[in-house]
């Protein structure tokens, strides 16, 4: 038999040369919801969620930690999701964009980052919006320069980010019942 | 983007983490938060065949100090050290702390692996250097401490041997008369400096410089100790004129490499301003000011 133009023998020859790598059990918390997979080392954080669990709302950018659009939280601290392995997130609590809506009702910074046009191509929106909420469970008055900091690490190639800091202020205002 | 297949081990302990390391070989590579190792194994400048994850290993999370030494654990991460009751002591811990990256990556990046990782651009060598720091290690043959200088011995080599692993950075308590600063450019938060400068000043006096240290960062395949720009200052009443004097013996003792963040040039004449600037935040911090800085970016 050939498997497109490799005769059997030398294909199983091939296989016998790579090695079968010993799947990991991994637990995660997502959004309050368990799951349990069996992943491969090598498996990132973010493709785990994406890939296994279907949560596609965080998005892959740069994959080099630098543009935070993978940006969730790991037990309550904004990270850059495709620079942590899923395995190191075991037993751990994640919480994506898609966590932020509560019974059908979008999250006031969701509501602000449509009011205010915080977003224009939406790519970076996710991880904009995980790294705002993180920002303001810390700090819920923060000042515009604060807001900067904030989310110094994500980048948007749209907005110019002025209504990303409009809707972010505009959050934390609406959150604190002002 | 998969970093190519390796085995995955989780050490519990130092110990079994060396004994592990050891047993695995040269193929194997320690992780601690990943910021630097992952990277590089997904753009497959690294491809170990086993990773040993220190990452849940208690004992190497933690944070001393009293009025004679600071000791930081390996694991422990910038976030937390930019906001610990060391950072608030000692302002130029937490110009750096507060400078490196992001807040993703300083919830995740840690100081034992800035150091292990031997990458000229990693901020803590540099800082380290500024602060004349003892590197905590252990391995196989047991514990032992190692100068900052000796510690960093080529661009990403060091002076680990196989199996052994940083366990905890350690320095003096700066005395009362003494403040620094850590400065530097970068071309956003997330981005590598472009280039930094530390220096840790004591004055007497008002401002005679008893002793000073000025080490720069991304300068070089490996952190530079300006020991003439030093010498330009120490035991002298600081002036406009020495301080000029000692930024251009620091961009003298400087050889940056050609990259994406700039030409030698341009990060010769940052480094210029950085070195300036470091010294008259020092000065300040000195007087007793409280000066906020960190690394500067558009």
């Amino acid at each position: 038999m050939r498997f497109g133009g490799v005769a059997a023998n030398q294909l199983k020859a091939v296989m016998n040369t790579i090695e079968v790598i010993e799947p990991v059990a991994v637990e995660v918390t997502v959004n309050g919801q368990r799951y349990q997979r069996e992943v491969e080392p090598r498996m990132l954080l973010v493709q785990l969620l994406r890939e296994e669990l279907r949560l596609t709302g965080t998005h892959i950018g740069c994959d080099t930690t630098y543009c935070g659009a993978c940006t969730i939280l790991l037990n309550g601290d904004p990270v850059k999701s495709c620079t942590v392995l899923a395995v190191q997130a075991d037993q751990g609590e994640v919480l994506t964009v898609e966590g932020l809506e509560k019974d059908g009702k979008l999250h006031p910074l969701q509501e602000a980052f449509s009011e205010h046009h915080g977003l224009q191509c939406g790519f970076c929106t996710p991880g904009m919006l995980m790294s705002a909420y993180a920002l303001l469970a810390d700090n819920p008055a923060p000042s515009r320069q604060e807001i900067r900091k904030g989310i110094a690490g994500n980048l948007c190639r749209c907005t110019g980010y002025e209504n990303i800091l409009n809707a972010v202020a505009a959050a934390a205002e609406e959150m604190r019942g002002e | 983007m998969y970093p190519a297949p390796f085995r995955y081990h989780r050490a519990n302990s130092v110990d079994e983490a060396i004994s592990l390391l050891s047993d695995l070989g040269d193929g194997a590579r320690a992780l601690a938060g990943g910021q630097t190792l992952l990277i590089w194994m997904k753009l497959r400048f690294d491809e170990p065949s086993d990773l040993v994850d220190l990452g849940r290993i208690p004992e190497l999370s933690y944070m001393d100090h009293d009025d004679a030494e600071v000791r930081i654990g390996a694991l422990t991460t910038h976030g937390r050290i930019a906001a610990s009751p060391i950072a608030a002591r000692i302002p130029i811990v937490r110009d750096c702390a507060n400078g490196i990256a992001d807040y993703q990556v300083r919830n995740r990046g840690t100081i034992g692996g800035s150091v292990a990782a031997g990458d000229p651009a990693c901020d803590w060598p540099a800082l380290l250097h500024t602060l004349d720091a003892e590197i905590l290690c252990k391995g196989p043959n047991g514990e032992r401490s190692i100068d900052i200088k000796d510690f960093i011995e080529d661009l990403y080599a060091t002076a680990l041997e196989d199996a052994e692993i940083v366990t905890g950075i350690r320095f003096k308590m700066p005395a009362a008369n003494s403040a620094g600063a850590y400065v530097g450019f970068k071309r956003c938060a997330p981005a590598y400096p472009t280039a930094t400068a530390g220096v840790q000043l004591t004055l007497t006096d008002g401002d005679i410089c008893e002793d000073v240290r000025i080490a720069l960062g991304s300068a070089g395949l490996t952190p530079i100790h300006a020991i003439d720009a030093e010498a330009e200052l120490r035991g002298k009443p600081l002036s406009e004129k020495n301080i000029e004097q000692a930024a251009e013996a620091a961009v003298a003792a400087c050889d940056p490499v050609d990259d994406q963040r700039g030409s030698p040039a341009f990060k010769r004449s940052v480094l210029r301003v950085l070195v300036k600037r470091a010294v008259g935040i020092a000065v300040r911090r000195c007087g007793g000011e409280s000066v906020e800085s960190s690394h500067e970016y558009y």
